[in-house]
């Protein structure tokens, strides 16, 4: 009884409204993969041709002229949207998480992980898989130029950088740098430069 | 309406008591007639529903993770993700090719767009001024938007000059690619 929408995996609308996101492209290659049934029926048979236009989502009534200024608004549009994802792209890649590790009292100290807002990672969500994950507390906080970042208290920024590492991989962004500050006094190593030497 | 909405704007989110899920359902069935036949497969008596109220006064109403109507006053409103499902059931009217570009990034809809020859209007005595229509397009299968008729059908034909429906709910607004997880 109920009908069953398929919608676009790329711009979330049902694929016939593709068109007018100017995402097309990308949303034809994932129509492609996804449904080929509905693909044929809506850019007809020619699987190859990922650029052409829409031959039968075309049709319509209202006469040439306007229908042809539509297409060059849509082009547009398109070329548009696609220049914003290339410079969306260009600065998520560009952009780097910072992983700190900070002092507090004595042999305490506390990871700050910040940059991460690039790339539309749920802070709140994050903090909270911190906090069940290294069993500690974990929230998310705002540093002085007022941008947020995840706090997690203990000494865990290696296990802290593996997951970003594992979390940036999954969303297809492997080649961000993820740096690793240490501003703490690591406690360890300090004994064995100043105490002589037993002897 | 859903210009700019996003989770900020969420003040409560709470169950809805089962016997007023009840006066609910049986108000959208009296809202949308057609509804009747669907309405419990739309909504199993079991589900949990729940009530998102949020800030001028909008209300959402939930099943799970997927928000099926809202509120702004007295009628209640379906979502797209509803309205694909069922579309039989809502009043429809349909807009030219040109139009769609427009009623997307969330214009309201002028007359000349609902009268011209890829539009299409119910038939007289058509719908009266105020009510909830679905929004098509031409050759599109799916609809695309929600709107209230800001005159009735028969004035649009008649008149054909300046706002016939506003928009209240797009393909794309933040509604459509809101999600409560």
């Amino acid at each position: 009884m109920l009908k069953k929408v398929v919608y676009c995996g790329v711009c979330s609308l049902p694929p016939e409204y593709c068109e007018f996101t100017g995402k097309i492209r990308r949303c034809k290659v994932w129509l492609h993969e996804h449904d080929q049934e509905l693909f044929a029926q809506l850019y007809g048979d020619d699987k190859e041709d990922v650029d052409g236009v829409a031959a039968r989502l075309g049709q319509s009534s209202i006469g040439e002229e306007r229908e042809e200024q539509l297409e060059k608004k849509l082009q547009k549009l398109q070329a548009r949207e696609e220049s914003k994802e290339q410079r969306e792209l260009a600065r998520k890649l560009s952009s780097r998480v910072v992983i700190r590790r900070e002092a507090r009292t004595k042999r305490k100290c506390m990871v700050v992980v910040a940059g991460l807002e690039v790339f539309e990672i749920d802070m709140k969500k994050l903090a909270k898989t911190f906090a069940s994950k290294f069993a500690t507390g974990c929230s998310v906080s705002k540093n002085v130029e007022k941008k947020e970042e995840v706090v997690v208290q203990g000494d865990i920024a290696d296990e802290v950088e593996a997951y970003i590492h594992a979390l940036l991989e999954e969303k297809g962004m492997k080649g961000v740098k993820v740096e690793q500050i240490d501003a703490a006094k690591k406690k360890k190593k300090t004994p064995t430069t100043t105490t002589p030497p037993p002897s | 309406m859903f210009k700019k909405f996003s989770k900020e704007d969420i003040h409560t989110r709470t169950k809805v008591k089962t016997s007023v899920q009840r006066s609910l359902k049986s108000k959208l069935v009296e809202q949308f007639p057609k509804l009747e036949e669907v309405i419990d497969e739309l909504l199993p008596k079991k589900t949990e529903l729940q009530i998102i109220k949020c800030s001028d006064k909008i209300q959402l109403y939930a099943v799970g993770d997927e928000v099926l109507f809202f509120q702004k006053f007295e009628e209640l409103i379906p979502t797209l993700r509803f309205v694909h499902k069922y579309p039989e059931a809502f009043p429809t009217i349909q807009i030219d090719r040109g139009a769609i570009k427009f009623v997307l990034s969330g214009a309201n809809i002028m007359c000349p767009g609902l009268t011209s020859s890829g539009a299409a209007l119910p038939e007289a005595p058509g719908l009266a001024q105020d009510s909830i229509v679905v929004v098509n397009a031409e050759n599109k299968e799916n609809a695309l938007a929600i709107g209230k008729l800001l005159m009735s059908t028969e004035d649009i034909k008649s008149i054909n000059k300046g706002h016939g429906v506003e928009t209240i709910h797009h393909l794309g607004d933040c509604l459509w690619n809101f999600s409560l997880v």
